[in-house]
C-alpha cells in the first residue's frame, strides 16, 4: 500500500514541470560557478576549455551531418521509384562509382578531422606543460585522509608557514604547487584554475596553475581514497597582491595570545586534553603533525577540508562528535563538559 | 541421460557450495566508527601482582575490544607511529624502550596490563597517556602491540606500511629472545 502511494508520487513528480525546470536550471548554471571546468579563470583551464569547446563543436557539426544524411537516405530509399529489371538492388556501374567516390572522400575527411584532434590535443599539452610567467609561488601541498596540508615555503625558514584547506594565492603569479601524500594516493583538482594531477606516497608530483580573476575557486580530491573522500575538499582564495601579502604577514605570525579568562582556560583544554596530541598551535605547547594545524583557524572559511561553515557552532560540533558529521574521519569523538567547551570555543574563535 | 544427471547433481552441489561460502562473508570483522568518547580510564581496577591480601579474589579481566581485528591492528598501527611510540619502541623493536616484538613481557602481556600500561605509564620512560587518546584508540593501540608479539592471529595482518616498504610485516617476523637487562621487582611474568 505505501508503496503504490509513493510510487504514484514518484510518478506525479516525474510529470510535474520541476523536472524541466530543473534541468535548465542545472544545464544553464553548469557553465559558471566555483567548481567548474567550463568556468576557467586561469590559463590552464582556459586552454583546456578552449579544447572541450573545439571539440565538441566538431564533433556536434559531424553528429548533424551523418544523421541529416541518415534521415534523407531513409527518405530517399521509401519515396523513390522501384527500378525495373532482374535484380533491382543492383547498383549500376554509375552508381558504383558514385558510391566509391563518396566513401573515399567521407574516409578522408573524418582522417583529416581526427588528425587534426591530434594536433588541437597536443598543442594543448604543451601549452599546460609551459609555466605561465616567472618567479612562481612556491607552495608544498600534502594528502592526508582526508584533508590537505599547505605549507608555504621560503628560503629563510623563519617566514615559513603552515595552513590547511585553503590556498590563498595572488592574483595573475604563477603558483608552483609541489605535491605528496601521507597515506594513499589522492589528486589535487581545482577545476575553474587547473586540471588533476596525484598526490603519490612517497613520490612528488608538481602542478601549477595562475587565477587571473580573484575570487574563491573550490578544488576536490579527485581519486578516491576512502571513506571520506567525497569531503575532502579545498579552497583557493585569489586576492590582489596587496592583500594577499597582508594574508601571508597575518598567517606568519604565532597565534594569538587568550585575552581574557575564558579564552585562558580554552588554551590549558587545549594543551591538556587530547586536542594537542594531533594538532598544531604555534606558539604553544602543541606541535603535532597528524591532524590540520590549527595556528590561525578562525581565518578560515570552513572546518573538516571544506565539510561545514566556519561557525561556532558547526565547531563545537565537529569537537564533540566528529564520527557523525565526517564517518571515518581520524579525529575521535570528544567528551567535554559545557564550561571547558565554551572556554574552547572561545580560545579557538580567538585564533585569527 | 544417466551421466547429464550426474553433471546436474554436481553444479547443484558446486552452486550450492558458493553460495555456502558467500554466507561466511557475512559475518566478517566490523568496522566501528563511532565509538563511545574517551571516559575516565576503566584501567584503574587493574593491578600489576596476583598475589593478595586476604581472601584470593579473581583478577579483574578487561576484554580487548578488537581481539582478532584487523581494521582496529591497523588504526593502531598508525596510531603507534602517530603517537610517536616509534620514537623509543622503534617499530617494535626496542631502543630507548624495551623491544616489543619478543616473548618478554615486564609489566604483562594481557590486553589489559597493556592497556594500563599505556594509560598509566610505567617507571623508566614509559609515559602516561591518561586523558590524551581515547578509550577506543588505546584499545587499538594494544590490538596492535599484541599483534607485533604474535599474540593475535596469523590472519590479523596490519596492512601495508604507511612508508616505503623496507622491512618485513610484523606477523612474518622471526621473534627474538633478548634478556632483559633490568624487571623491576613487582613485574607479572605471563
Amino acid at each position: 500500500m505505501i508503496a503504490a502511494r509513493s510510487r504514484v508520487r514518484l510518478g506525479s513528480w516525474w510529470l510535474s514541470p520541476h523536472l524541466l525546470t530543473m534541468t535548465v536550471a542545472m544545464a544553464s548554471t553548469a557553465c559558471s560557478g566555483f567548481q567548474s571546468v567550463l568556468d576557467p579563470k586561469g590559463p590552464r583551464a582556459e586552454a583546456v576549455s578552449k579544447l572541450h569547446w573545439t571539440l565538441l563543436s566538431i564533433a556536434t557539426v559531424v553528429y548533424v551531418i551523418v544523421i541529416a544524411v541518415l534521415l534523407y537516405a531513409l527518405w530517399y530509399a521509401s519515396h523513390r521509384p522501384l527500378p525495373a529489371g532482374d535484380h533491382p538492388y543492383r547498383e549500376t556501374p554509375d552508381q558504383a562509382d558514385t558510391m566509391k567516390r563518396g566513401v573515399i572522400i567521407a574516409v578522408a575527411v573524418t582522417v583529416i578531422v581526427l588528425i587534426s584532434f591530434v594536433f588541437a590535443s597536443v598543442s594543448t599539452g604543451s601549452t599546460l606543460g609551459r609555466l605561465g610567467g616567472t618567479k612562481p609561488l612556491r607552495i608544498d601541498v600534502v594528502g592526508h585522509q582526508w584533508w590537505w596540508g599547505v605549507t608555504y615555503n621560503d628560503p629563510d625558514p623563519h617566514n615559513q608557514f603552515e595552513t590547511a584547506n585553503e590556498i590563498h594565492v595572488p592574483v595573475g603569479r604563477p603558483v608552483l604547487i609541489k605535491m605528496t601524500s601521507q597515506d594513499v594516493i589522492h589528486s589535487f583538482w581545482a577545476p575553474n584554475l587547473s586540471g588533476k594531477k596525484d598526490l603519490i606516497p612517497g613520490h612528488q608530483t608538481i602542478t601549477w596553475f595562475r587565477a587571473d580573476t580573484a575570487g574563491v575557486y573550490r578544488g576536490q580530491c579527485a581519486e578516491f581514497c576512502g571513506h571520506e573522500h567525497a569531503k575532502m575538499a579545498f579552497f583557493i582564495v585569489a586576492e590582489p597582491t596587496l592583500k594577499f601579502e597582508s594574508w601571508v604577514q597575518q598567517q606568519r605570525g604565532e597565534a594569538q595570545k587568550p585575552t581574557d579568562s575564558l579564552q585562558a582556560a580554552g588554551e590549558r583544554v587545549f594543551l591538556n586534553g587530547p586536542c594537542a596530541m594531533c594538532h598544531t598551535i604555534s606558539g604553544t605547547g602543541a606541535g603535532s603533525k597528524f591532524g590540520p594545524n590549527l595556528t590561525h583557524l578562525a581565518s578560515r572559511l570552513t572546518i573538516a577540508a571544506g565539510t561545514l561553515p566556519n561557525t561556532t557552532g558547526n565547531l563545537a560540533g565537529w569537537i564533540l562528535d566528529p564520527q557523525s558529521i565526517k564517518p571515518g574521519v581520524k579525529m575521535p569523538p570528544n567528551r567535554i563538559d559545557p564550561q571547558s567547551l565554551q572556554a574552547l570555543l572561545a580560545y579557538l574563535e580567538n585564533l585569527k | 541421460m544417466n551421466a547429464d544427471r550426474r553433471t546436474r547433481i554436481k553444479l547443484v552441489g558446486v552452486a550450492s557450495l558458493l553460495a555456502l561460502s558467500s554466507l561466511v562473508a557475512c559475518k566478517r570483522e566490523q568496522r566501528r566508527f563511532r565509538e563511545s568518547p574517551p571516559a575516565a580510564t576503566s584501567a584503574n581496577n587493574v593491578s600489576m601482582s596476583e598475589l593478595q591480601p586476604g581472601p584470593a579474589v579473581t583478577n579483574v579481566q578487561l576484554r580487548d575490544p578488537y581481539e582478532d581485528n584487523a581494521y582496529a591492528v591497523a588504526q593502531g598501527k598508525q596510531l603507534f607511529d602517530q603517537m610517536n611510540c616509534s620514537g623509543c619502541h622503534s617499530h617494535g623493536g626496542g631502543g630507548i624502550g624495551p623491544p616489543l616484538t619478543d616473548d618478554e613481557w615486564i609489566y604483562g602481556s594481557d590486553p589489559q596490563n597493556i592497556f594500563s600500561t599505556i594509560v598509566e605509564g610505567r617507571p623508566n620512560g614509559m609515559p602516561s597517556f591518561r586523558g590524551k587518546l581515547a578509550n577506543y584508540q588505546v584499545w587499538q593501540l594494544v590490538s596492535y602491540v599484541r599483534a607485533l608479539g604474535g599474540l593475535q592471529g596469523k590472519a590479523v595482518r596490519t596492512t601495508r606500511d604507511d612508508h616505503m616498504m623496507y622491512k618485513e610485516s610484523e606477523q612474518a617476523r622471526d621473534k627474538g629472545h633478548p634478556t632483559p637487562t633490568f624487571v623491576p621487582p613487582t613485574s607479572v611474568k605471563q
